[in-house]
């Protein structure tokens, strides 16, 4: 939307901690921050995908990224907390162990990520930034959500317009 | 008659660029090498639908296009030609020409002839496999050009004068005259010194119009139309040029179908004449989003409603009455709001059926044939949703039926019955549905034709195969047999669409016939898309949600009513009946040790005319549901038709029967 405030404009970054690792993404696509409700299995599903919550009415899929990214435990208390993004018109929760604060940086912060042999497809890596000393994974949500092995979603073609706008 | 048809051109037009959509989806997957029988079928039958609905519309120039892409589609389809990338180029480049005859259809311009000539020959040399001849094509192009562009029709300004209504004259009836030479497309101008509305003399005349017509009328023809008034008007006619000298006009001022520019003429002379005739405004137009809000809304309402009156179910009713009879106040009226905000989706089905007259006219017309067509139940409402949907799949069966269910006058004559072939077009709401019929008094199938045909295309079908079982052959893609193809049908992708469009709205479709006599087509569906009555039902502690549409009963098996068949899994044995056993448990992957199925609760489920017992551990009771697309924020899920929202914030699985029971139920009986 905004483009042209381009190079030096910072843009912001929500980050939060996956096991040992902190992430970051686009606060854009961030709708809103919940704890971890009642959630209904999907049959079928991988185990990363937690099952269907209903956020005010909308039923969104609920990814366990600490389960995808097989990080650390995934516990599930009344501190568990649930990012609710909103990526296109999509809307999902992603969980994660815990939401740090939200991050400027401007794209001369941002260094592009080194084939590091993290855990997760470096194509999903926006890059890299360091924030006083800590380290901050950037993730291009868009990417890692709407691959095809996270199998969220059917592949694009399959999906009727009528159900996007629904 | 032609006016008539204009009020379904934005709904055409709005269909077929979805369906544009569609196909070129389907197109640039094939190019991303997915090479599946079903993205063809998909892209041809957004062809043929697109073609199907521009020859009813009379849109020749697109559908004449279009049969040349369908054509070549057809060649991919069965497999006689490969894709390649060369191919789906074409194919794409074919689909913008498409879209622009579209868009020229509709904005009433002129799309690149030559182009359209230049594509067809390119579809007809890659159908022969000759990429040679595309060369030889613009020579042959040019040539057709200007028989093309010389569409007729006429650009008539009518400028009256003042004091026309002196005179008697009513502009309106020479538009009514013109109206019925050909399709007229009305500009309303109004006066530049147009006095404010008190100072308005009702006995003088503002208006003039810019006026197009196009058909076959001549000049004289159109000319005498004007004969009373030719002295009190400024006429000009000059015949229709080309859409560049149409666009090229600064500005149009107000573009609307005559149908509704007459009355806001008549209504602007009359007005001050007539004050009491002015039409009671007893409706307003409201576009549909707002209506979906208001929906969204009161389902919401209807879910918080019921969340509260399970919270204040344990209350003592002594201490809390009045709290408590608010909230039964409350569930009262928000029922009656949820009923009457579902009422504002609901349409008669008049308007899917007005459309028909006029096609079996032109149908029977162009095959030779008479046909009469009856409809009953015209006033039958339901939701806007399914009116919608329901208007292809229609359009398919009334024209399977002229085509091929009504027989030439001769035949029908040498065998006994009357010249004129009856059809007829019935909606009724029986239970929570409509069901809609079309009845032909025709040839009827014939179901050796049928099994021939289905052997040649290999599929394994035994000579006792029940009638239903035979029927049921022609709802397969690509099923027809008809001799030879004709531009009406005949390709064998009616069928397998209506069957299709018919289930994703949750309905069936049900076939008799008897040769020699007739065809019947049986439409159930459910009267609304958005809210399912449904059995509440609990599996291992989840719930899940039957809709009751596909629901024959529920009992709980006694220990002998079970059998179990080697490596087939086990049957309900059901007066008489045995009935595949399948548990939702395993179904669903419900986590946790499975009842023995005597314990269980069996919901026979039916769909296809087909049975299935469904083993679940407890009936919690039936409810309405309001269904939510699962797909609107993630992908389809097997056996799931969508979700719901239960009184306590929950999500529930709607289960998909008939998607179960097909699955299911045959590769258990098999």
């Amino acid at each position: 939307m905004k483009m042209q405030d381009k190079k030096q404009a910072p843009r912001e970054y929500l980050s939060f901690t996956l096991g040992a690792e902190e992430y970051g993404i686009d606060i854009l696509s961030v709708q809103e921050i919940r704890g971890y409700d009642v959630v209904t299995r999907i049959p079928d599903a991988p185990d990363y995908i937690k099952g269907l919550v209903n956020l005010r009415g909308t039923i969104a899929p609920v990814v366990d990224l600490r389960l995808r990214f097989k990080l650390g435990r995934a516990d599930y208390d009344s501190l568990t907390v649930m990012i609710v993004l909103n990526v296109r018109g999509r809307v999902v929760g992603i969980v994660v162990d815990s939401v740090c604060d939200v991050v400027p940086l401007t794209a001369d912060q941002i260094a592009p990520a080194p084939d590091f042999g993290s855990s997760f497809d470096v194509s999903y890596l926006q890059g890299l930034a360091s924030v006083n000393e800590r380290m901050l994974i950037l993730i291009d949500i868009e990417k890692l959500l709407g691959s095809a092995d996270v199998a969220l979603y059917a592949p694009v073609a399959a999906v009727p317009p009528s159900a996007i706008a629904a | 008659m032609s006016i008539d048809l204009a009020r379904f051109h934005q709904a055409f037009f709005e269909e077929s660029f979805e369906r544009m959509d569609a196909m070129e989806q389907g197109l640039l997957q094939l190019e991303g090498g997915a090479d599946n029988a079903e993205t063809i079928n998909d892209i041809f039958r957004a062809a043929h639908s697109i073609k199907g609905g521009a020859a009813t519309f009379g849109f020749a120039a697109v559908a004449g296009f279009t049969h040349h892409v369908e054509t070549l589609l057809d060649s991919v389809r069965n497999g006689s030609r490969g894709v390649d990338k060369p191919l789906v180029a074409l194919l794409l480049r074919a689909s913008d020409q498409v879209r622009a005859l579209l868009n020229a259809a509709r904005d009433g311009g002129n799309a690149d002839a030559a182009l359209s000539l230049q594509l067809q020959a390119e579809l007809q040399a890659a159908l022969a496999g000759d990429t040679a001849a595309v060369v030889a094509a613009p020579a042959c192009a040019a040539v057709v050009v200007t028989a093309a562009a010389a569409t007729s029709g006429w650009r008539i300004v009518f400028k009256p004068h003042r004091d026309l209504f002196a005179s008697g004259n009513d502009p309106l009836r020479i538009l009514r005259g013109l109206g019925t030479l050909g399709e007229l497309e009305s500009e309303l101008h109004f006066a530049a010194d147009l006095p404010g509305f008190a100072e308005i003399d009702p006995q003088q005349c503002y208006l003039s119009w810019t006026l197009r017509l196009c058909g076959a009328a001549t000049e004289a023809e159109v000319r005498e139309m004007f004969a009373w008034v030719e002295d009190e008007c400024d006429l000009s006619i000059a015949p229709l040029a080309a859409g560049p000298v149409e666009s090229a006009e600064p500005v149009h001022v107000n573009v609307v179908p005559i149908t509704a520019a007459t009355p806001v003429a008549a209504a602007a002379v009359a007005a001050p004449a007539a004050k009491s005739r002015a039409p009671a405004e007893s409706s307003i137009r409201v576009s549909i989003d707002k209506i979906d809000g208001l929906i969204n809304l009161v389902g919401e309402l209807v879910i918080t409603q019921a969340s509260l009156t399970q919270y204040t179910r344990g209350l003592d009713p002594l201490v809390h009455e009045r709290l408590l009879a608010s909230v039964q106040q409350l569930e009262h009226t928000a029922r009656l709001l949820q009923e009457s905000v579902m009422s504002t989706r609901m349409l008669p089905i008049d308007s899917v059926f007005s459309r028909f007259p006029r096609m079996v006219h032109d149908l029977a017309t162009r095959l030779n044939k008479q046909v009469r067509l009856q409809t009953v139940g015209e006033a039958t409402e339901l939701d806007k949703s399914v009116i919608e949907k329901i208007g292809d799949p229609l359009t398919h069966l009334v024209r399977n039926c002229i085509d091929h269910g009504i027989e030439l006058p001769a035949v029908r004559v040498a065998a006994g019955k009357p010249a004129q072939g009856t059809m007829t077009l019935t909606a009724a709401h029986q239970g929570g549905q409509i069901v809609i019929e079309v009845i032909d008094d025709g040839r009827g199938l014939s179901r050796q034709r049928i099994l021939d045909k289905a052997r040649a295309n290999g599929l394994v079908i035994s000579d006792n195969a029940s009638d239903s079982e035979v029927w049921n052959l022609i709802f397969a893609p690509g099923f027809s047999t008809a001799a030879e193809v004709t531009d009406v049908s005949g390709r064998g992708v009616g069928m397998d669409v209506v069957r299709r469009n018919i289930e994703s709205l949750g309905g069936e479709v049900e076939l008799r016939s008897q040769e020699g006599e007739g065809t019947s087509v049986r439409i159930r569906l459910p009267l609304t898309l958005a809210i399912v009555d449904g059995m509440f039902v609990d599996v291992g502690g989840e719930t899940f949600i039957v809709p009751l549409i596909g629901v024959v009963e529920s009992l709980q098996p006694a220990p002998e009513q079970i059998r179990r068949i080697a490596g087939q899994g086990q049957v309900l044995r059901l007066r008489d009946e045995y009935i595949p056993v399948i548990s939702a448990r395993e179904l669903y992957r419900v986590p946790g040790a499975a009842r023995e199925a005597c314990q269980s609760i069996a919901v026979i489920i039916e769909a296809d005319g087909f049975k299935l017992a469904l083993l679940v551990d407890d009936l919690i009771g039936q409810q309405q549901a309001v269904i939510k697309s699962l797909e609107a924020h993630f992908r389809r899920v097997f056996g799931v038709a969508g979700a719901t929202i239960l009184g306590d914030g929950r999500v529930a699985l709607i289960i998909d029967v008939t998607e179960v029971v097909r699955t299911c139920g045959r590769s258990l009986a098999a």
